[in-house]
């Protein structure tokens, strides 16, 4: 396998909460190859959109890491000025809120284009021929007009295809989307999701898609990974991911979706409450949540291991492999 | 793309502005406007003041002092016999020219420095924050006593030192809304763009801010002309036998004594009405501004 387009190496960061650095992310590595999707799948507070912000150098001021991401190869930590420029017109990001992310004032052209003017020399015609072309290609017809418009006159869905469309223009090689469609209401979603797949697809870039949605997720990535409080618990193939989990924090996700087949019963819940990096147990994280955790879930941290093509972090994945659903919603 | 089946997009109509008055100014209510017409009706007078004055202003004829309202000179003269209708006419300019440069040239410093700071923050906010404290210490008065001994005194070391007096008052304010709007995710969807810090400073942080930077400048320009006036009524800014309001309230006090007050009283009216109607203006547009971002 050649060198990954992205990759990260045992990163760590830590944030100034409330007087202190508490950690928000604990020793995580990933990679990503050219044109591979990712899926980053966990509840809120896990440190997904954390570890988007790492990757984007976006990390609130104050923060500390440790650790490295590598992009093409380069140390991104290192990077500045016209370098880190460079670099971030590479790495497209796509938010979860279309509209706290565009200057409200300016019109859609000036947000599309702005990048493509003052970063790659394009002339304004030429920019705004490309945007409405991309407009297009994301479903909006009217792209002329759209690009009068301001953000405010536009729709939420309306407006995350813009962004969409605004992260293409740049022509990236990596696409960092974090939680594009939870802004959106479900009939939405689906489109949103389906011209962003599609798109990068086409285009052959690689992407790190955000979500708490784990069918999403494995609808759309190629590999899946799993965080709970700041850590990678598993990652492996999502379709594997979904059908047959082998953490039994994963188990409880996929157990927990509503089932549009077969009997309509009580939805399973993972009890307890989410757990943040810094409030995280001793032993292994999700031991007090966890209905197989033994004594030596809350002594020891279990570590990151290679099981089945994929890594699982749980001191009983071996023992519970395969069981894992039945037991949890037996 | 013909693998994805895409609703249609109804195009919707674009959506009237709300508030009613004239452009730059809608939704700021009556009193504005009439403000906003008197300061064109006072600008107007500066830039041809001169040109409009009945008589010479610096002519005098001490057969005249001191004489009241008569045919052809509406508010009679002055001390020294001089035209005071004529003089209030030709000190408009320097009256409002004055302010008018304290406050572009504070504005200026100001929110550059602002600006900066709020998007550098760590030592260097600090340190700017800290200079802009010191400053603030100064009261104008003494800033302007000051200046006049570096450089000579007159409008120009009075135009200096206020400028300097007032740069940290619009400092201070442009400089937490910038922290605001610098933290606001848009600002940093740009940044990932690749967007050089310059370019979104100036088009986006500073265009948002301009609202309330101008609403400031309004609000300033009514102290810098009081400020000004002050100065030149102690001799440190424009000087007599030049014609300037400030001058004329001060020169005019010698008369008030004396039983004839029209010539402070005028010059005095004049000053109270030019900054009467900027403070209405100013707080409208304050007022707009923090409605609108709201």
């Amino acid at each position: 396998m050649s060198a990954p387009l992205l990759e990260l190496n045992e990163l760590s960061v830590q944030l100034p909460i409330s007087g202190e650095l508490r950690t928000v992310l604990h020793d995580l590595s990933l990679t990503i190859g050219e044109g591979e999707a990712l899926g980053l799948v966990g509840e809120s507070g896990s440190g997904k959109s954390m570890t988007a912000r790492a990757i984007a150098r976006l990390l609130p001021p104050g923060a500390k890491s440790t650790g490295s991401v590598r992009y093409a190869g380069t140390d991104i930590g290192s990077l500045k000025g016209a370098a880190l420029r460079s670099f971030r017109a590479e790495v497209a990001t796509i938010f979860q809120d279309p509209r706290a992310h565009t200057n409200p004032v300016r019109t859609i052209g000036d947000f599309m284009t702005e990048a493509l003017r003052t970063n790659h020399d394009v002339s304004r015609s030429d920019a705004a021929k490309r945007s409405i072309q991309l407009l297009s290609e994301v479903g909006i017809a009217d792209g002329a007009r759209r690009l009068e418009q301001h953000p405010h006159e536009l729709s939420g869905g309306l407006l995350q295809r813009v962004m969409i469309a605004t992260s293409l223009l740049t022509e990236p090689k990596l696409l960092l989307a974090d939680e594009p469609t939870t802004a959106l209401d479900v009939t939405t979603q689906a489109d949103v999701m389906a011209i962003l797949d599609g798109l990068r697809r086409e285009r052959g870039m690689a992407m790190l898609f955000i979500t708490h949605d784990l069918e999403l997720a494995s609808a759309v990535c190629d590999r899946t990974s799993v965080m709970y409080a700041g850590q990678l618990v598993e990652q492996r193939v999502s379709t594997e991911l979904h059908d047959d989990p082998l953490h039994p924090y994963t188990a409880g996700l996929v157990g927990a979706r509503p089932r549009i087949d077969g009997e309509v019963g009580r939805l399973a819940a993972i009890p307890g409450r989410p757990r943040s990096a810094f409030e995280a147990p001793p032993g292994c994280a999700f031991a007090d949540r966890c209905n197989h955790a033994q004594d030596v879930c809350t002594e020891a941290r279990p570590a990151l291991v290679p099981l089945d093509d994929g890594l699982v972090r749980c001191h009983r994945a071996v023992e519970l492999r395969g069981r894992l659903q039945e037991v949890t919603h037996g | 793309m013909s693998a994805i089946e895409l609703p249609a997009i109804v195009p919707a109509a674009p959506p009237k502005r709300s508030g009613r008055g004239l452009p730059g100014l809608r939704g700021t209510g009556v009193a504005a406007h009439i403000s906003a017409l008197v300061l064109a009706i006072a600008g107007f007078v500066a830039v041809f003041g001169a040109r409009l004055a009945p008589h010479d202003p610096d002519l005098t004829n001490l057969s005249y002092a001191f004489v009241g309202p008569i045919a052809g000179h509406p508010l009679g003269f002055d001390s020294q016999g001089r035209d005071l209708f004529s003089r209030i006419l030709a000190g408009a300019q320097s009256s409002l020219l004055g302010p008018t440069l304290v406050v572009l040239l504070a504005m200026v410093v100001g929110v550059l420095l602002a600006v900066a700071s709020a998007w550098k923050g760590g030592r260097f906010d600090t340190f700017v924050s800290a200079a802009l404290d010191v400053l603030f210490a100064f009261p104008a008065i003494v800033l302007a006593i000051l200046v006049s001994v570096i450089i000579e005194p007159g409008l120009k070391s009075a135009t200096i030192a206020l400028a300097i007096a007032y740069t940290p008052y619009i400092a201070r304010v442009v400089r937490s809304a910038a922290l605001r709007e610098r933290a606001r995710d848009y600002i940093a969807a740009l940044e990932v763009q690749g967007i050089r810090a310059t370019v979104i400073c100036v088009k986006h942080l500073g265009r948002n801010l301009l609202p309330l930077i101008v609403a400031q400048g309004a609000v300033l320009f009514g102290y810098a002309m009081v400020d000004l006036a002050a100065i030149s009524f102690l001799g440190l800014g424009v000087r007599p036998p030049q014609a300037d309001w400030g001058v004329m309230v001060s020169t005019g006090q010698s008369g008030v004594l004396q039983g004839y007050p029209l010539e402070s009283l005028a010059s005095g009216v004049c000053i109270v009405v030019v900054v009467i109607a900027v403070n209405i203006l100013g707080e409208r547009l304050t007022e707009r501004a923090n409605s609108v971002s709201r």
